[in-house]
């Protein structure tokens, strides 16, 4: 899993029928500093987050596991909300 | 599996069900020779682990959602699953 930012929304009429009615949110992976890491990418939201909150989101096939269709076709899902950036907790 | 350094851990009260009464670890990656390769990543806590501990981290769902949780089938992709206590390289 890995620190992330939400970014920003997607919005996709047409889409494989397993994601309808799911929340596409763009999302900004952060590191220990929460400084950018990597690249944007767009996430399934299971966690009811929403645009500048502090999350984690979990890749590949596991990604797929919160939502009650498994085959939801999703490599990188929203599984938690952070409290606040004061509840990143490090050395 | 890769080696990292356990630098924290982060706090969420809205999860996952299936993260309840779990630890989230903040974790770094390093190399065998123990410098940080700069990459974080957020693994679950399956042995006891506390911060400056170098450990294991399984990333792969199955082991890592039953080393974390006791059951597959969860959405987590890394889990620490050993504490390492020396690597000896040639």
């Amino acid at each position: 899993m890995q620190l992330a930012r939400v970014i920003g929304t997607v919005v996709a009429t047409v889409k494989n029928e397993s994601l309808q009615g799911r929340k596409l949110l763009v999302i900004q992976s952060l590191n220990k500093d929460l400084q950018e890491q990597g690249k944007p990418l767009v996430a399934i939201d299971a966690a009811g987050a929403g645009v500048g909150e502090l999350v984690f989101w979990c890749r590949g096939k596991e990604a797929s596991f919160p939502f009650k269709r498994e085959d939801t076709p999703t490599d990188c899902t929203i599984v938690g909300i952070v409290d606040s950036e004061s509840h990143v907790f490090r050395e | 599996m890769i080696l990292a350094k356990v630098l924290g851990n982060v706090v969420a009260t809205q999860k996952n069900h299936r993260y309840e009464s779990a630890r989230v670890m903040l974790c770094e990656s390093i190399s065998p020779e123990g410098e940080a390769t700069g990459n974080t990543l957020l693994a679950l806590d399956a042995v006891d682990a506390g911060v400056g501990d170098t450990v294991l981290i399984v990333q792969e769902g199955w082991s890592a959602s039953t080393a974390a949780t006791g059951k597959m089938g969860a959405a987590i992709d890394s889990a620490i699953v050993g504490v390492v206590d020396r690597i000896d390289l040639l």
